[in-house]
This record gives C-alpha cells, sequence and structure tokens, in this order.
C-alpha cells in the first residue's frame, strides 16, 4: 500500500475575521501551519460588533467563541495587533512577509481574507449623518442593541424608529452600483429585536426591494410583519432634517401609492453598505486584481472562486463581495481545499 | 331600476397602445430604462410637493406604458429644475426625459391632425 507523507507547509492568511479564523482551523485540521494576521488586538472582525445573527437569532458572541475554539490548534499561529508591511513574491513560488512586529515569515501560499469596510454615511449629506444626533447607522443601532441601550436623543426609548435601506449600495452617486446583499435581512433582524423589547415602538423599514436570499431568510420577513408588527413602505427616503427637539423629518415617496410622503421619527437608521478596503497594501503590493465592485476579482466566478490572478495567492469571505457568515464560513472551507490541493500539487 | 352604463376599462391594454412616443424617447434618453422605481425623484420633486397629481416617477412608468393621455396635461408642471436627477440612485436624466416626452407628444399631436 502506498503512503502518501505530507510535507508541512505554511500559509499566511491576512484578516482574522470569520473568514480567517475558519480558513486557519481548516487548513490547521488538513495538517498545515498557519499565522493568522489580524491589525485589531482581537480576531472576530465585524462579528465581534454583532448582538445577534440573522436568520435564527442565534447570540453573535457564541458564534465567534465556537469559530474560536474550533481554531485552537498547535498549528495555528495567532498574530494579533500585527500588520504586514512588506510583502515580495521569493524563489520557488513563496511568499516572504515583514510584519511590523519584525518577524518576517516564508509562507507557501497567502490567502486574504480582509473582508469589508462599512460605508460611511456621511457621504450621503441629504441624510445629515454626523449631523443629527438621531441619525445613525446599523452597527450603531446593533452596539444599541449589544449594550442594552436603544435610545433616542432625549434618553427615552424611541417612539418611532425607521430603517432605511440601501445607503451606499445600488447608488451610483457615490459610485457603488451593487447590492450589498446582507443589509435587508439585517434590517428585519434588527427591527424584530427592537419590538422584541419595545412593543410600543413603531418600526418602519424603507426599501426599494425586500432582498430575501437566503434559507429562512423569507421567514423571517413575514415574522417581522405578522409577528412583530413592523411596517414597511416601498419609497427610498430621499432626506432628513432634525427639528428643534431633536426628532428627525423625512420625506420619500410611497410609490406603492404614487404620493410624497412626510414622518417624523426618534431615530433613523441607515442601513449601509460593505465596500472593499482599496487601500489594503499587501494586495496593492502583490497586485491582486479587483473587479468592477472593487472587491477582489476571482479567477473565475465558478470554478476558481478563490483563486486571484496572482499565482499562490488566495481570497476568502466579505473581500471577494458582499457575503453573510454563513457564506463566509463556507467560502473560507472552499479557500482551505483550494490552498490544499495547490500546494499538494506543488511539492 | 337599476341603472346599465358601460364602464370603460381601467386596465391598460398594451398592446392596443401606440408606442411611438414610448420608443421615440426611450430612443433619445436610454437612461430611463435603468429606473428601479425607489421614487427618490417623486419625493424630492418640488412640483410634486405642490401639485396632487403630479408624480414624475409615475408618469414615466405610464410613458412606458404607452398611457399618454395624464403626460398631456402633466408634464407641463415640471419646472425643469433637476433636483429629480440630483438624488437619482441610477443616474437617469429625467429632466431629458420631460423635454423629450414634451417635444414627441408635441410632433405626434401635428402629425396626427
Ligand atoms: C450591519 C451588518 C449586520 C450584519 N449582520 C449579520 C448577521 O446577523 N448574520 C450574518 O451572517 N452576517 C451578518 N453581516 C455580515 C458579516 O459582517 C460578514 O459576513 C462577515 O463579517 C464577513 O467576514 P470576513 O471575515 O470576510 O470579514 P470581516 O468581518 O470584515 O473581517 C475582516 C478582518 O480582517 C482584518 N483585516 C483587514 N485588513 C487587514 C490587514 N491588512 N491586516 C490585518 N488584518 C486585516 C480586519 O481587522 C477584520 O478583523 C452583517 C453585516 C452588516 C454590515
Ligand atoms: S440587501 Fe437590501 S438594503 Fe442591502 S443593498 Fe441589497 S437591496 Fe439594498
Ligand atoms: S425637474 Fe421637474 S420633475 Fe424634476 S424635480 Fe424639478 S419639477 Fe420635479
Ligand atoms: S430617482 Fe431615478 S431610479 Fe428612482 S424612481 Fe426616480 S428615475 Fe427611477
Amino acid at each position: 500500500m502506498n503512503q502518501v507523507i505530507m510535507q508541512q507547509k505554511n500559509i499566511a492568511i491576512i484578516g482574522g475575521g470569520p473568514a480567517g479564523i475558519e480558513a486557519a482551523a481548516s487548513l490547521a485540521g488538513l495538517g498545515h501551519h498557519v499565522w493568522l494576521i489580524e491589525r485589531d488586538s482581537e480576531l472576530g472582525g465585524h462579528l465581534r460588533l454583532m448582538f445577534n445573527l440573522f436568520p435564527d437569532k442565534r447570540p453573535a458572541d457564541e458564534v465567534l467563541q465556537e469559530m474560536l475554539t474550533h481554531a485552537q490548534n498547535p498549528n495555528i499561529e495567532i498574530l494579533t495587533n500585527t500588520q504586514v508591511v512588506d510583502c515580495q513574491q521569493i524563489a520557488n513560488n513563496r511568499f516572504a512577509l515583514k510584519t511590523d512586529k519584525g518577524q518576517t515569515l516564508e509562507a507557501d501560499a497567502v490567502l486574504m481574507a480582509t473582508g469589508y469596510r462599512l460605508f460611511d454615511a456621511a457621504r450621503k449629506e441629504e441624510y445629515g449623518y454626523g449631523i443629527y444626533p438621531g441619525v445613525i447607522n446599523s452597527f450603531e443601532l446593533e452596539a444599541m442593541l449589544k449594550n442594552n441601550a436603544l435610545k433616542n436623543v432625549k434618553g427615552e426609548v424611541p417612539r418611532r424608529v425607521i430603517l432605511l435601506h440601501c445607503i451606499g449600495s445600488r447608488d451610483e452617486k457615490v459610485g457603488n452600483h451593487y447590492c450589498s446583499k446582507v443589509c435587508c435581512v439585517t434590517a428585519v433582524k434588527q427591527a424584530i429585536e427592537i419590538k422584541r423589547r419595545h412593543p410600543d415602538t413603531e418600526v418602519f423599514c424603507f426599501y426599494m426591494d425586500i432582498r430575501m436570499f437566503g434559507p429562512y431568510y423569507e421567514e423571517l420577513y413575514r415574522e417581522a410583519q405578522e409577528k412583530w408588527k413592523v411596517s414597511f413602505v416601498r419609497g427610498k427616503i430621499s432626506e432628513a432634517a432634525a427639528n428643534l427637539d431633536g426628532e428627525i423629518q423625512i420625506k420619500a415617496e410611497d410609490t406603492l401609492i404614487g404620493k410624497p410622503l412626510h414622518m417624523r421619527t426618534d431615530l433613523l437608521v441607515l442601513m449601509c453598505g460593505m465596500e472593499a478596503d482599496t487601500d489594503e497594501p499587501v494586495a496593492q503590493q502583490l497586485g491582486i486584481a479587483r473587479g468592477q465592485n472593487r472587491f477582489f476579482r476571482s479567477a473565475d466566478n465558478y470554478t476558481l472562486y478563490n483563486n486571484t490572478n496572482v499565482e499562490g495567492v488566495f481570497t476568502a469571505g466579505a473581500c471577494t463581495a458582499p457575503m453573510n457568515i454563513i457564506d463566509t464560513i463556507a467560502n473560507a472551507r472552499a479557500a482551505a481545499i483550494s490552498i490544499h490541493n495547490y500546494l499538494g500539487c506543488r511539492s | 331600476m337599476w341603472g346599465f352604463k358601460i364602464a370603460k376599462s381601467q386596465s391598460i391594454n398594451y398592446d392596443r397602445n401606440d408606442k411611438e412616443i414610448m420608443r421615440t424617447v426611450l430612443d433619445s434618453e436610454p437612461s430611463l430604462r435603468v429606473c428601479m422605481a425607489c421614487g427618490g425623484c417623486t419625493s424630492t420633486c418640488s412640483a410634486g410637493n405642490l401639485l396632487p397629481t403630479f408624480n414624475i416617477r409615475r408618469l414615466n412608468t405610464l410613458l412606458q406604458r404607452g398611457e399618454y393621455a395624464q403626460l398631456r396635461n402633466e408634464l407641463n408642471n415640471c419646472m425643469l429644475c433637476g433636483k429629480c436627477t440630483l438624488v437619482c440612485p441610477r443616474g437617469v436624466n429625467i429632466r431629458n426625459i420631460v423635454l423629450n416626452t414634451r417635444e414627441a407628444l408635441m410632433k405626434y399631436e401635428s402629425d396626427t391632425i
């Protein structure tokens, strides 16, 4: 019987969010050695900022803890508070990565798991984000839910909350034509959570299309309407302004009626989309190709999703496209297998 | 006694509607095709907030179904201020659509007299 003895390879993963953590766990499970490089002081990426997760409302901390436990493996070296300052291709298709801590890591493959940036809502000046305290973004609402501190500007439980979809997505005025995919269902998730805690608070979602793309999302939408009495208005708010009480006055077209609509609200929550981090230095140095949406471009959308234009450099998670955590985890595992096969081919 | 009268159908008869004006406008300003009906234009429109029947998003949709009756009366309310085009997330050139529709309607009417 032939016995295949695999040589242990070294993989540098850049970004320690859900994608990086899961890929690290999978690669270590396959016997490889991994450096998991995270610029923040802790792993978890955007998952750390969340209270609970759609579609089943599972606490975000619980999911993160489970993922971190899964990634406890002597083959994984976690380098937090670390950034790669230089990355060169060296002999034998390998990479030399210098960190800001003075280490040099020689890797057989690099996995980009750098995630996304939340759209800066201040760029949509018509909503007054950063000017009116009653206008907040979706992560600020998530933080209020996490800290049990859902308040209007007067410090009271809000009487009304409006969630406005498609901020910085599907909007050519800010250069983002694409749909960020997760914000519709995030709005539904957050609307339910507000109503669960404060049944007397009125909650409205202002949408252009409701995109419930994943399993059990449509059910969540229906639950929001039926059980939690969330109202849905089809129209994009065109402007918002605060009055002297700090209340926000909004203007939209109720497109299903065909009339302009005005409404006051205690809180206006902007459902910000995802943007690619085009300043990421490693990608710049390696010349990783980006698509029209500025996320990393796959070598092929069907068969080589996790491959890039640079041999030995792979991608996983939301740095490739707006993606939820479930898909991010699956995508990270797929990236691990792609890397494993690539390294196997070469030895 | 019961009165009988024949009610005029309220439905859009797309097959019977004349499509020439629609085609002329869509050819001269193809950006109308990418409208996603968000209502941003109507919401911000100065004329629409004052006049109960003037709804530019709806008028542009009527145009694309070959329903011109309302356009004739309504489109003159547009002040061509361009606010709608400023907010449109799809970059639809609404002002130009209004101008081209007015022109097409006028031409069509003089042609059919
Ligand atoms: C408001 C909102 C709510 C959401 N709610 C849900 C939900 O309920 N359920 C769900 O499934 N999904 C949700 N999502 C989507 C979720 O955030 C993503 O699916 C997930 O975070 C993607 O994981 P990631 O690892 O690819 O990216 P990220 O979470 O962005 O992680 C990337 C990590 O890489 C690090 N990094 C980046 N560049 C570098 C570098 N150069 N060097 C070192 N480190 C670097 C970052 O610091 C970060 O830790 C939500 C998204 C939004 C916007
Ligand atoms: S998921 Fe919904 S809110 Fe987000 S960009 Fe797409 S349509 Fe807009
Ligand atoms: S250009 Fe006409 S349709 Fe557009 S906002 Fe001004 S008045 Fe309204
Ligand atoms: S703002 Fe643009 S996309 Fe929205 S309804 Fe008006 S024309 Fe259509």
